[in-house]
């Protein structure tokens, strides 16, 4: 009974209600192989760094960025960090967070790929092997086969309808978002079942796809048993909406609370991945407003959301958000930016040491400029994601150095990046 | 493969080269499927002829207009602007009309084959309209300026494209200004401090994803170069053309393709190990024309077709094959597509391909014969399953291997689809007479057996069109 009550409230969130109650395996989930939480969120389409984390204090900086650079002081200025260091106005659960010391900002970081392809580069970014299509499968997907027991059940999501690259690979992940499509009858899916039998892909995927569903569906059906926390959703989402409706990519605001409702259960998925599009701002970027700025604006809404909708799961959470490459560090003829090389990234949660920019800034001035156009990038993203996947989630270096990164014995992990 | 009835082979002609049997359709090419497939590019090419659809520069022109009756929406960034203008409201009907089109187009066409390749090159010359900029014109880019080249050659082809408001548009060519033209001058004089310059985003993508590929050997003075070379590719009528006309040259025909010559960066140029005098307009053209015969082009778009059209790793000989038929043909296209349909390899392993949404859509609409509804309404399964009309979100366009679209979610979804179509056309249709109609030689026993157990008509359609075979093409 239960059951039937709570997919009707599933449907009237117009999310999915497929036959929840099928084939899914209780046991999926069980015996995680961590309890800590790791969330990849990639930006594509290169983010503007030095918007995002603007360098206000670099005296090269004003006159590189003309129109669309940010004020160190005054109206719409850029929110302090320590040393030369800001933050785009729109960033502000960003900038609470760095107060909280919960985020860790990254700048002048970059993946090994030096072209200024998107499409390499999300490639390189995403398979973790430095050769642009150099591997079929992710990096956090290896990372996940490389945990004790990982291979044996699901332990990560992708927030969307396909996996992208990065969780794809030997490990389950299961891909998830919400429909607007009536429910299937179950009888009807027991026989396409069945008839998936003697296809090894298509059976995996659907068993894949009931077993998210039924997680989707019972964190529904708890909530709605629970008048309490269903009053306090309920005005979360009244509050939400408003807040929502006037922020562009409002809609990643849902994509995050989706990716919570997962990584809260006790036997969920420890890893998600969601990405974004937008940002490869070639004309009328704009500066504390216009487009970048509405787009950061609903990235730092879709962070809020996450840490608001997990609870008390985001004191285990580490949060990596990264774009493929940076822009130019002067404005272009169109008042927006061409592509680059080294950009900024974030590194939030609760469980990360965070209250620091660490960034060994190689400066604007032309000379040090990569190329004579592009921040030169002075770290290597892969040190960021070997320390959280070794510190936070438990993969072994021997795994990070081979499997899960290939050749990069020499990219050392970042130390210190989790809380002790 | 004549005279002698193939059914396997119809249903690879149907299913993999074309957007999926209609019922009868395998019974009248299984003869000679190939010959079905090479008649097909023979004829006219695959225009669409809908009197309603407006010219993207009568379009362009009325935006262009409501701009500058609202000159208070100043110039601020793009999609204020537009949001200011109401764009949207232009737009959205325009791009509504466009998408219905397409999709009325694609399930009843007796020419499937044209129109895949017409998608093909659609999608490899994406412009995608969650650029609002765009949304009125990227139906219209794919009809203008696609269309009436599928049959011709890949440098009119791409010509056709690359001067195409649209892409001028959604790759920002039409404010590039060459550091040392007239307007650079102009601007530093008069703009307050402000500078001209390009905007290197359409000669890059033109290089990286249009012609070359990215390991096509270029570098990064190539695509400034190359920047250089086409500034001054614009669009017609812009509102600050009277500031602009001041620079001589006029302002153009509204929405249409406009040189503008103020814009160009003057003197000969080298790239790509050659050199072009300076010529104004005909030296971006000449690189282009030149670009597009490079074996390095040649081998990109081979590869693609051969991803496209046989499997998600192309067979090298395949691709080879391809590649000489095109360097052999001067990119005369029915050259090329003739050296894929003759390629072995594309015959041999059915069900190869994954569909996209959009061909899952299509080919389903085209065997059961669904009706269409209202358009809004028809258009609503495309967003359903995650492939809206021209919204790939990417100058890349839509990715094309299975692990792109094969997602858990993604396939439950497209179950629950099948059903409700299912649903929909109820007893109307008989599953188990269509399923060897559409399936041909690739009909396995597991579907024919599950379609016959089913407990009714429209649980055994559920079954037809989720069945591995189905998903495949």
């Amino acid at each position: 009974m239960t059951n039937k009550l709570s997919r009707r409230g599933f449907l009237e969130a117009s999310l999915f209600a497929g036959a929840s109650t099928l084939t899914a395996s209780r046991l999926a989930f069980a015996n995680a192989p961590t309890d800590s939480r790791f969330v990849f969120v990639l930006l594509r389409g290169a983010l503007d760094g030095l918007s995002a984390v603007p360098p206000v204090g670099d005296p090269d900086y004003a006159s590189l960025r003309g129109q669309i650079a940010l004020a160190k002081s005054g109206p719409g200025a850029a929110l302090p960090l320590e040393g030369p260091f800001g933050l785009h106005p729109a960033l502000e659960f960003l900038h609470r967070s760095y107060l909280a010391k919960e985020l860790t900002v990254l700048h002048a970081i970059a993946s090994p790929y030096r072209e200024r392809s998107h499409f390499d580069a999300q490639n390189v970014l995403e398979s973790g092997d430095p050769r642009p299509h150099g591997s079929a499968s992710g990096w956090i997907n290896r990372a996940l086969a490389a945990l004790p027991a990982g291979k044996s059940h699901e332990s990560g999501v992708a927030l969307g309808a396909n996996v992208p690259l990065a969780m794809r690979g030997p490990a389950a992940v299961a891909s998830w978002s919400p429909t607007r499509i009536a429910a299937l009858d179950e009888a009807t899916l027991a026989r396409v079942t069945d008839l998936y039998a003697r296809d090894p892909v298509l059976s995996q995927r659907l068993a894949e796809a009931l077993e998210s569903d039924s997680i989707a569906s019972e964190a529904q059906a708890a909530a709605n048993a629970d008048p309490e926390a269903a009053m306090t959703t309920n005005e979360n989402v009244v509050a939400q909406d408003a807040r929502e409706k006037r922020n562009y990519n409002g809609r990643y605001v849902e994509t995050a609370r989706a990716a919570a409702g997962f990584l809260k259960r006790e036997d969920g998925p420890r890893v998600a991945m969601f990405d974004t599009t937008g940002w490869d701002t070639h004309a009328n970027e704009g500066g504390a407003q216009g487009q970048l700025a509405l787009r950061l604006r609903g990235l730092d809404a879709a962070l809020a959301a996450l840490k608001d909708s997990l609870g008390p799961v985001w004191r285990k959470t580490a949060v990596l958000v990264a774009t493929e490459f940076g822009r130019t560090a002067a404005i272009n003829g169109t008042r927006g930016t061409d592509h680059g090389t080294a950009a900024a990234a974030f590194l939030l949660g609760g469980a990360v040491a965070g209250g620091r920019v660490l960034a060994d800034w190689p400066g604007l001035a032309r000379a040090n400029l990569h190329e004579n156009r592009d921040l030169k990038p002075t770290r290597d993203l892969r040190t960021v994601m070997k320390g959280v996947l070794r510190d936070h989630l438990g993969v072994s270096g021997a795994a990070l150095d081979t499997q899960v990164f290939p050749d990069s014995a020499a990219v050392r992990a970042l130390d210190h990046l989790m809380r002790a | 493969m004549t005279s002698q009835r193939n059914p396997f082979a119809a249903a690879v002609a149907a299913n993999r080269f074309g957007l999926g049997a209609r019922p009868g359709e395998l019974a009248a090419i299984e003869t000679d499927p190939v010959g079905w497939l090479k008649a097909q590019l023979k004829d006219s090419p695959p225009v669409l002829k809908d009197a309603s659809l407006e010219p993207s520069a009568a379009t362009l022109a009325r935006a262009l207009e409501l701009r500058k009756q609202k000159k208070a929406a100043g110039d601020g960034d793009q999609e204020k602007v537009a949001a200011a203008l109401k764009l949207p409201a232009v737009y959205r009907p325009v791009y509504i009309d466009e998408a219905y089109a397409r999709f009325a187009h694609a399930v009843g066409t007796d020419r499937p084959f044209l129109e895949r390749l017409t998608q093909f090159w659609s999608n490899h010359f994406a412009v995608s309209i969650d650029k609002i900029a765009v949304l009125g014109l990227a139906g219209a880019l794919e009809r203008e300026a696609i269309r009436p080249h599928v049959t011709g050659s890949f440098t009119g082809l791409l010509l056709a494209v690359e001067r195409h408001p649209a892409m001028l548009l959604y790759l920002d060519n039409h404010a590039s200004i060459g550091p040392r033209s007239r307007a650079a001058g102009f601007v530093s004089r008069r703009g307050k401090g402000r500078k001209a310059g390009i905007n290197e985003n359409l000669a890059r993508e033109i290089l990286e994803l249009h012609t070359l590929g990215v390991d096509g050997g270029y570098t990064q003075s190539d695509v400034t170069t190359f920047a250089q070379a086409i500034s001054g590719w614009s669009v017609g009528g812009q509102d600050n053309g009277r500031r602009l006309a001041k620079l001589g040259g006029g302002n153009g025909k509204p929405g249409e393709f406009f040189f503008r010559e103020s814009f160009h960066e003057p003197g000969a140029k080298r790239l790509l190990g050659r050199s072009y005098s300076d010529g104004g307009y005909a030296q971006g053209e000449a690189i282009l024309k030149d670009i597009a015969l490079r074996p390095q082009t040649a081998r990109h778009l081979a590869t693609k077709l051969a991803r496209h059209f046989i499997a998600d790793d192309p067979p090298a000989a395949a691709v080879d094959r391809i590649t000489a038929a095109w360097l052999d043909s001067k990119a005369h296209l029915p050259a090329v597509y003739a050296a894929l349909i003759d390629s072995p390899e594309a015959w041999e392993q059915p069900s190869a391909k994954f569909k996209t949404p959009a061909d899952y859509i299509h080919s389903s609409y085209r065997a059961l014969g669904i009706p269409l509804r209202e358009k809004r309404r028809s258009l609503r399964a495309f967003e359903a399953l995650g492939q809206r009309n021209l919204s790939s979100g990417s100058p890349a366009g839509w990715p094309d291997t299975s692990a792109d679209w094969d997602g858990s979610s993604a396939l439950l979804k497209r179950i629950a689809w099948a059903d409700v179509i299912a649903q929909r056309m109820g007893d109307a249709r008989n599953a188990r007479e269509l399923a060897p109609q559409l399936l041909g030689g690739t009909l396995s026993e597991d579907t024919d057996r599950a379609i016959a157990r089913a407990e009714s008509g429209a649980q055994a359609l559920t079954l037809l069109l989720a069945s591995p075979e189905f998903m495949r093409r």
